[in-house]
């Protein structure tokens, strides 16, 4: 009985689908970078290190279990109510992080205040159980969370980097830069923890992994065109 | 590890017992005749709603209470640990609940007489519980419900610190509306019942990086020796008797802008937070409503001429 799950996780575990659920993710087809989806929690708990990591590890299992557990119902899932088995599943889980962050880990679970909350309505979510989990098996859906999960941890991970190191010259919570006010040289710069902060990174990342990448680039939906001289004054 | 299970005498008990069951039976094979429906049928569609909220009711009920505990002691932590900063006692790598026994004594004090009431477990007593169950509490007349809140304890949960036989600072609770939600904190005073320690708030919901600042340090920092009543007014001490060593109407607000440290009536001052018109003016009112007499002044008119030991 082992055996034989034992032989099934390695081969599912091995198989090209699995990697490439896993691997995507990260910089190939990126949640937050080339979907462009999940942005607001990226901008509200970035402001320090720590809270980015329970909120990614968060988000990740609940992405993995909620797909793997759609996935294992999709044949019997109606169509008319579809989306509400999908949320009334994730919202499930959600409620459960929430409630163990609460016990094991008060205090980030209260900076994290409405964040785990929220990761009911997060896109990346949603986007999985819908686009991947309705149409493949549960181990492959389970592998496509934790990649996706991956992918948006990479990116709360960089984010949340340059955020406290220059924001408050610390990396969870060990002083990095020395500051002025502590007699070193580093004057914090105040705009990094506050979410706009977050779109001049998050837009940065993109660029960069654009010009890496030319074929993530999104093609222009129209083209400006240049008008001849004088000749809309006559319109 | 299944096989063992499945081999299990109180397994296999349990699993024929429930396979003679008629219900079960019925069950089962309603479950067959559910899963070959199509899955848009009107019978599927309602049966698998069912199923799934009941399933996923089990799952979040069953979280949910076996976290209980769990969740109770870390916010009485939190609770204890905001008390100990309160009065500046918070020391980093210290275990909180040893401090906390160590440094702290609870008491609980009638709000109306100002005694303290000792036929009451102090440490048990839970004042925000009591505020609103009708058998504890009392209804705030309108005009005097400056803080909005509608009601409040007969009894109030103050804690002293000590340091051997002698008090450094007494703790109130308080608790007001600001903008968006009921502010909970703790304020500190020293001995005399009248210099503020500090104050700090462990449970609001104001907005982020503006309301939300009154839990930041540095604004907090400048409550430190700031006075409650005015002082003008002040009673001889020498006299006494317990009337006139009321001490009046509280004084202490929040303004617009920076204080002036030179200006007269700068210890009644502290600067209102940036942005926020709506929670500093709560957090004055808060201030305001629970040092007046239907808070703690009558109790703190006893501290100041009995001191706070009995």
């Amino acid at each position: 009985m082992s055996a034989v799950l034992g032989d099934e996780l390695k081969n599912a575990i091995l198989n090209d689908e699995t990697k490439k659920v896993i691997v995507d993710p990260l910089v190939n087809n990126n949640p937050i970078t080339l979907q462009v989806l999940g942005i607001c929690s990226a901008l509200a708990v970035t402001s320090q290190m720590s809270t980015s990591l329970i909120m990614a590890l968060a988000l990740t299992l609940v992405t993995a279990f909620s797909s793997a557990a759609i996935s294992a119902i999709r044949k019997h899932i109606p169509g008319s109510i579809r989306i509400i088995v999908q949320m009334t599943i994730i919202a499930s889980l959600v409620i459960v992080v929430d409630q163990i962050l609460k016990a094991v880990a008060y205090d980030v679970s209260k900076q994290l205040s409405v964040f785990v909350g929220l990761i009911i309505t997060n896109c990346i979510v949603m986007g999985r159980a819908e686009g991947y989990a309705m149409q493949n098996p549960p181990l492959e859906s389970f592998m496509d969370g934790i990649g996706n999960g991956a992918g948006y941890s990479l990116i709360l991970i960089i984010v949340a980097f340059f955020r406290e190191t220059l924001g408050s010259g610390k990396l969870l919570g060990y002083e990095v830069f020395k500051l002025t006010k502590d007699g070193g040289w580093y004057d914090p710069n105040g705009l990094m923890l506050l979410p706009p902060s977050a779109f001049f990174i998050i837009g940065i990342i993109i660029w960069s992994v654009r010009q890496w990448k030319p074929e993530q680039m999104e093609k222009v939906d129209y083209k400006i065109m240049s008008i001849a001289h004088g000749e809309e004054a006559h319109h | 590890m299944l096989n063992a299970i499945k081999k299990n005498e109180h397994y296999v008990k349990f699993n024929t017992a429930l396979e003679n069951n008629k219900q079960y039976q019925q069950f089962q094979a309603y479950k067959q005749k559910v899963l070959v429906l199509g899955n848009d049928s009107l019978e599927k569609t309602i049966a698998i709603a069912v199923a799934l909220c009941l399933v996923c009711s089990v799952l979040v009920s069953f979280g949910a209470v076996a976290l209980k505990p769990l969740q109770v002691y870390n916010k009485n932590l939190d609770m204890k640990k905001n008390i100990l900063d309160v009065a500046g006692l918070l020391e980093d790598g210290k275990d909180v609940d040893t401090a906390f026994a160590e440094k702290t004594e609870a008491k609980v004090v009638n709000l109306e007489t100002g005694d303290y009431v000792e036929n009451i477990n102090a440490d048990e007593y839970d004042q925000r519980k009591a505020a609103k169950d009708p058998a504890q509490n009392v209804a705030i007349p309108k005009d005097k419900d400056v803080a909005h809140i509608r009601q409040k304890a007969k009894l109030a949960k103050v804690f002293l610190v000590k340091e051997g036989e002698t008090i450094k600072s007494i703790i109130l609770p308080v608790s007001g509306y600001g903008l968006w939600s009921t502010l909970y904190g703790f304020l500190s005073l020293e001995p005399d019942g009248q210099t503020v320690q500090s104050i700090n708030f462990y449970d609001q919901a104001e907005t982020p990086g503006l309301g939300g600042e009154v839990v930041n340090p540095k604004w907090r920092a400048l409550w430190k020796g700031k006075k409650v009543y005015a002082e003008s007014d002040q009673p001889a001490m020498d006299k006494g008797s317990i009337e006139e060593a009321d001490i009046g109407e509280p004084a202490l607000a929040l303004i617009k802008g920076t204080v002036d440290n030179d200006k007269p009536g700068s210890q009644y001052q502290v600067d209102g937070l940036a942005g926020a018109t709506l929670t500093s003016t709560g957090v004055t009112n808060l201030v305001r409503y629970w040092m007046s007499k239907e808070g703690f002044s009558r109790y703190l008119s006893k501290v100041r001429v009995k001191g706070a030991k009995s």
